[in-house]
């Protein structure tokens, strides 16, 4: 009972945490860049204010326009759900394995593609392409990565495998794991439309991926889309944590001590991470379009070395 | 006798047979009135249902528990040479999807067919019923002769069947190129099944099975039979057929070529390599995963730069016909290697995806079926927004276009989860290259399923969302009720697998039962699918669409209760640009164009670009394939040539001839003595 209780606050908890790590990684990106930054909780102003707008549709919108936003966000409450981000004691995590969850990511991204090229505008139809180009180079390249951790753990589900690194802790520095999480945070990058791929806070037309689907939503639904895409980014990191960094994460049978700590250990590790991802968008250049499926094939390659290497040395 | 005790003396096999004849006598019927659209399409094909629903539910007994392999010798055939027919695990799976996709189809094709479109009605419904039959004769066959007899009857059928529309000359050469490729490929089976009987001269499949090949002509029966019934299923090379004759052929008939007839291609290659050779070498196995995989991304790239919708359907088959093979091969690999488990899951695998895509594959293929009869269009250059003038087909196709994406929690996942799971177990092979290079296969299956979700939003965005590319969209109608219930049926298929995939790993159990000798693991709850050990993986269906369900449910209540549902209709905001044209919106080209760039070597461009200069500016892109220019033209030139020169030796002279005879008389006689 308790590990239901568990599984349904770990799922209210990312919801609710999601626009806090957006706005952390804002603010660091601001200070970074000598802006004064704006204030942490800015996702939840923002929030608010599309929420209780009236939403503006276009007049050839159809219903399947008005459903995505739904459906998008769901899929990312459903993939906070299964992902181990505070404990692995979690009763849903065996519906969907790691490779369900590129999956369910998939599935969101197919719709909000889909969305983009209902109203028949230019820009919809051309940041539907792009998503779709950078998802189709960057789907395999994450999978490659999760067979690693496979190959590494025997398992295609988060919940063992981040108890796998816990018994053994110097499986992290394998060499396999090592070429896999260079080829997860590229991952991370594209699928998330952050810098170098896409600018995610850009309104240069020709070059935004993102941005360009999300053109002619309002109010409630853009809502959902951005709360959306600040939880996608909260579960890359924290399947990022569960491969490769999952200390701090409570195992089967832990206490509320344990459990407090857990989430103690998520925020340190989001806060890292966040400030982490604020200097490398700070130091790098936007890509043009055409060299991002460069920029993916590199990931591709270094997660099929990584599997490589495994195969050989078995580490 | 009274009628209870003769119902009981029916046997499964029995009434397949019956079952059969019924179709063929229902086409036969058509003949009656071939003209009366209320006769032929209203009455027959309905009734052509039922039968496939009953043929369904007699091959969904074959695969109960406890079932006995059923045999009969038919009075029929040539005097010393009886047919033999046969109903086991395997010929009854390939009946269920057969009838319970045929189904669909049938119900669909009596709202669809109407008059003026080339064949008439009644004759038409002849060659789709005796096609249907010699599917489902194929599959019971247990001799060489009836395997033989009902394939070319499912060729000869089919082949009238593309050809429906013949005034049209590219539909002609489409038929012709098919029924050149269809008889290229039955010489490699006819030749297979001389190979297999062993000098026995017996050409019933028990004697095959008893035969005790040498290893090397084993291996040329194997690479015979890959090769016929891969130009069936459309493995490249012997692929060209299908981008041609898919779209030539109506939409039902599409789907049934498609969805079925690749599916008994399929099946002629199990039987022959699982169950008359009793699988083989490693490198067979390592053979057909190449094949496939290369078959499947092959096809997926060629899907994403289509621009007619029944051509980009037609590749998305040769793609996932590439996948089912390498789930083939990827068992027949570990069968060799005495891996049954593995063996038995990638079979699995294989076997559930050529089920979902007899559903999804055919559900796609009649909804452009509606959308050419509501549009007379069939070039995605000229469609658009049809989401808002066909709400029923649009929601329908949606959900085929998510399953052959590959989407949980839809059928597609369930069989590409399947077939990843059994290719993460590979590097267990004793065999120290294979297990290195094997799992590398995952990363082009990943990628092609990726590259399917790339080529479903082209092409669902593309026909029904955006905005009309043409006027005259503006006048399409929903399909009627009859093709809609028949695209229901279709889609519930795809959610159903979708829900219960234990289920079906349950069904194709009993088939892994028969021909590996063991079935996939089963879990204790008939809600999971655990295929490797519970730890290991593990995927529920229905628990995922509860999850999407509740969680869709609850944001939608949330949003609206808390907030409000208040709506304002504007025009587009498109970054304020107010002349917005639906030529803006990216064309099937401009979808595909990240494809072209990226894999440009694989394709044959010929690109026309404007001028600077242009006054009416006009970009022209064509691709095609190398294969064609690269090797069949140069073959296609080498019979010419030789022919030519063969026609030396005819030179119409009675002396000649003659002469000729009495060489060979002359050499006969040596040889002799």
């Amino acid at each position: 009972m308790t590990a239901y209780v568990w599984q349904v606050s770990e799922c209210l908890l990312a919801i609710a945490l999601a626009p806090l790590f957006a706005g952390w990684v804002g603010q660091c990106r601001a200070w970074l860049q000598n802006r004064s930054a704006p204030p942490l909780w800015q996702p939840y102003l923002v929030l608010r204010k599309l929420f209780h707008k009236d939403a503006a549709l276009a007049t050839d919108a159809s219903w399947l326009f008005r459903l995505a936003p739904y459906v998008v966000f769901s899929t990312m409450v459903v993939a906070a759900a299964i992902i181990p981000s505070v404990t692995t004691d979690l009763p849903l995590a065996r519906v969907a394995d790691a490779i369900a969850l590129v999956g369910l990511f998939a599935t969101a991204r197919v719709f909000i593609s889909l969305a983009a090229m209902d109203v028949g505008t230019a820009f919809g139809s051309m940041g539907a392409r792009r998503e779709m180009m950078i998802g189709f180079l960057a789907e395999p390249a994450l999978l490659m990565v999760l067979f690693s951790a496979f190959m590494t753990h025997g398992s295609t589900a988060l919940p063992e495998m981040v108890e796998g690194v816990l018994d053994q802790p110097h499986i992290v520095l394998h060499p396999s794991l090592f070429f896999a999480g260079v080829a997860f945070v590229m991952v991370l990058l594209a699928e998330n439309a952050r810098l170098p791929v896409d600018n995610p806070s850009t309104h240069l037309e020709l070059t935004m991926i993102h941005e360009a689907m999300i053109l002619e939503y309002s109010a409630r639904h853009l809502a959902l889309l951005e709360w959306a895409s600040w939880l996608k980014l909260f579960n890359y990191a924290c399947i990022g944590f569960a491969l490769f960094l999952p200390w701090g994460i409570a195992l089967h049978g832990a206490g509320v001590g344990l459990l407090a700590l857990a989430i103690a250990a998520v925020l340190a590790k989001l806060a890292v991470a966040g400030a982490a991802l604020a200097l490398f968008e700070t130091l790098s250049a936007k890509l043009r379009l055409f060299r991002a499926p460069e920029f993916l094939t590199m990931a591709f390659l270094l997660a099929v070395l990584g599997l490589l290497v495994y195969l050989l040395l078995g580490a | 006798m009274n009628l209870a005790s003769a119902l009981a003396t029916i046997t499964p096999l029995t009434a397949l047979l019956f079952l059969v004849a019924s179709w063929l006598s229902i086409g036969a019927l058509g003949l009656v009135q071939p003209n009366r659209i209320g006769w032929v399409a209203r009455t027959l094909f309905p009734l052509g249902a039922l039968v496939a629903l009953a043929v369904a539910a007699m091959g969904a007994m074959s695969l109960l528990p406890g079932f006995a392999v059923q045999r009969a010798v038919l009075a029929l055939g040539l005097p010393n040479m009886p047919f033999h027919v046969r109903l086991d695990a395997l010929s009854g799976f390939f009946l269920l999807l057969l009838g319970s996709a045929g189904a669909g189809i049938s119900i669909f094709a009596a709202g669809y067919f109407r008059q003026g479109e080339g064949t008439a009605p009644g004759l038409l419904c002849l060659q789709y019923h005796v096609f249907l039959a010699s599917m489902a004769m194929v599959v019971l066959a247990d001799d060489a002769y009836l395997f033989m007899v009902a394939w070319e009857t499912m060729a000869l059928s089919s082949y009238f069947l593309v050809v429906t529309q013949h005034r049209i000359p590219e539909i002609r050469r489409a038929g012709f190129l098919y029924l050149l490729m269809a008889h290229v490929g039955a010489l490699g089976i006819l030749l297979s099944f001389g190979v297999l009987q062993g000098g026995s001269w017996q050409m019933t499949f028990d004697a095959m099975r008893a035969a005790q090949l040498t290893p090397a002509w084993a291996s040329a029966a194997f690479a015979l039979a890959l090769f016929g019934f891969g130009a069936k299923a459309g493995l490249v090379p012997l692929h060209v057929w299908l981008p041609e004759a898919h779209p030539a052929a109506p939409s039902p008939v599409s789907a049934m070529m498609s969805a079925l007839m690749l599916k008994i291609g399929v099946y002629g290659l199990l039987r022959v390599s699982w169950d008359l050779l009793h699988a083989g070498p490693w490198w067979w196995g390592l053979l057909t995963l190449g094949l496939g995989l290369g078959t499947a991304l092959y096809g997926a790239i060629f899907a994403a730069v289509q621009t007619d919708m029944k051509r980009l359907l037609a590749y998305s088959s040769i793609e996932n016909i590439g996948l089912i093979f390498a789930g083939m091969g990827l068992a027949l690999l570990c069968r060799s290697f005495d891996m049954r488990l593995l063996a038995a899951l990638a079979l699995a695998a294989t076997l559930i995806h050529a089920f979902n895509h007899a559903f999804f594959k055919s559900l796609l293929f009649l909804v452009t079926g509606s959308v050419m009869h509501a549009t007379g269009e069939r070039s995605l250059g000229k469609l658009g927004g049809l989401i808002r003038y066909m709400p029923w087909v649009a929601a329908l196709a949606l959900i085929g276009s998510l399953a052959i994406a590959g989407l949980p929690p839809l059928n597609g996942f369930v069989s590409e989860w399947l077939l990843l799971q059994a290719f993460l177990q590979t590097p267990r092979i004793p065999h120290a290259f294979l297990n290195m290079i094997v799992p590398l296969g995952a990363a082009l299956v990943a990628l092609t399923a990726a590259l399917a979700g790339y080529v479903m939003v082209k092409f669902y965005g593309v026909v029904f969302l955006g905005q009309p590319r043409e006027r005259a969209l503006e006048h399409a109608h929903d399909a009627g009720w009859l093709e809609r219930l028949g695209l229901a049926w279709l889609a519930l298929g795809c959610i159903l697998i979708g829900m219960f995939p234990q289920a079906a790993l349950d069904v194709v159990g009993r088939i892994t039962l028969q021909l590996v000798g063991t079935a996939v693991r089963r879990g204790p709850s008939p809600w999971w699918m655990t295929p490797v050990t519970s730890s290991q993986t593990s995927y529920s269906g229905l628990w995922l669409w509860v999850g999407l369900l509740l969680a869709i449910g609850a944001t939608f209540a949330l949003v609206r209760r808390i907030y409000h549902g208040r709506v304002r209709r504007t025009p587009p905001w498109d970054c304020g640009y107010p002349w917005q044209t639906p030529r803006m919106q990216d064309s099937s080209e401009g979808f595909g164009q990240p494809v072209r760039h990226l894999f440009g070597p694989v394709f044959r461009m010929q690109r026309e670009l404007p001028a600077p200069s242009d006054s009416k500016p006009h970009y022209h892109v064509q691709v095609q394939e190398h294969l064609w220019h690269r090797l069949y033209l140069p073959l296609a030139r080498l019979v010419q040539r030789t022919a030519e020169r063969v026609t030396i030796l005819q030179g119409g002279r009675l002396s000649t001839y003659l002469l000729y005879s009495f060489m060979t008389l002359i050499l006969l006689l040596v040889w002799v003595l």
